[in-house]
């Protein structure tokens, strides 16, 4: 958990999410997810039938390792809220970047909190999704 | 729609933390999760999102003894229900659902053994013209997610959009 003393607002914290994303690991997704949708792991489907370019990653996925750059930064068990739109889509081969950045430090309930802007983005710059997140801080 | 029975596994749990390239012991270790505030092995943040697996309806799984709309011998495994007419193409019936926008609210821990329940409401629903994918329609769903106790531990709230046109790069 972060403590109150050693943040500010402005603070920020980034890590590399995946590179060279594999189509196993959109598979490996699928799998423990539930989320089948051929789009994500069925190429002659995705591109044959769907007209995409090729398979692509579940938003959940990205939302997920997302995810893993946050707890790293704030800690296990501190999240009180975590939400994203998906703004592009993530492609097999693609290398992942997120950062995270305190916009507010505050209380509720007598709770300590602070809020993040979260924004994740391809090897080109692109963002793929943008959201926010709220977690505790202690004293 | 409703979830009877979300079992939060310590397996599911290491698969789908796994899945997501997570290695925090925290997902893996009962030992280690044991000796920190959470007081065990607790379910990544975007976890809830793996009950899919427990609900009977969901459509994005294929089902025992029921068509499947991915690749086999053809490109997609759904019949055409009738012969065109004419030229005009048939709307395959591939449903083109893309995930907007994902919200979690966590209220209360979750531990690896609970079991939890979830409530699926839909919420509002919208269109969006867009270039990229022309007609856009927004739908929005709630999930909440009630422990053994019958405490609200977790709410969900999902956008789905379907686009008139597939979204490339």
């Amino acid at each position: 958990m972060l403590k109150l003393n050693e943040i500010k607002i402005g603070d920020s914290y980034k890590e590399t999410l995946v590179e060279d994303l594999k189509r196993t690991q959109i598979v490996q997704y699928a799998g423990a997810s539930g989320d089948y949708n051929p789009l994500h792991t069925d190429e002659i489907f995705t591109t044959q039938v769907a007209g995409y370019p090729s398979v692509f990653a579940h938003g959940m996925l990205t939302m997920g390792m997302t995810g893993k750059m946050i707890t790293n930064y704030v800690g296990d068990g501190t999240l009180t809220k975590y939400g994203v739109r998906f703004t592009n889509q993530v492609w097999p081969g693609d290398t992942l970047e997120s950062e995270a950045k305190i916009t507010a430090i505050r209380e509720e309930n007598g709770i300590n909190l602070i809020d993040l802007e979260i924004v994740t983005t391809n090897q080109e710059g692109v963002t793929v999704i943008s959201g926010t997140a709220t977690a505790k801080v202690s004293k | 729609m409703a979830i009877g029975k979300f079992l939060i596994e310590a397996s599911h749990i290491m698969m789908f933390a796994r899945s997501v390239g997570d290695p925090n012991p925290i997902y893996y270790d009962e030992e280690y999760a044991k000796n920190t505030d959470c007081k065990g092995i607790i379910p990544p943040p975007t976890f809830p999102q793996a009950s899919a697996q427990f609900d009977p309806e969901y459509g994005l799984r294929p089902k025992i003894g029921e068509e499947w709309f991915g690749s086999g011998k053809e490109a997609t495994g759904l019949k055409p229900k009738k012969e065109p007419k004419d030229d005009k193409k048939e709307d395959g019936g591939v449903a083109m659902g893309l995930h907007a926008e994902q919200h979690f609210e966590y209220h209360k821990p979750v531990l690896a053994g609970d079991i939890l329940t979830a409530s699926i409401k839909p919420g509002e629903s919208w269109e969006k013209d867009s270039k990229r994918a022309g007609k856009l329609k927004f739908s929005e769903g709630v999930t909440e997610y009630r422990n053994q106790d019958g405490e609200l531990v977790i709410t969900a709230r999902g956008v789905g959009v379907q686009t008139e046109k597939p979204v490339g790069s």
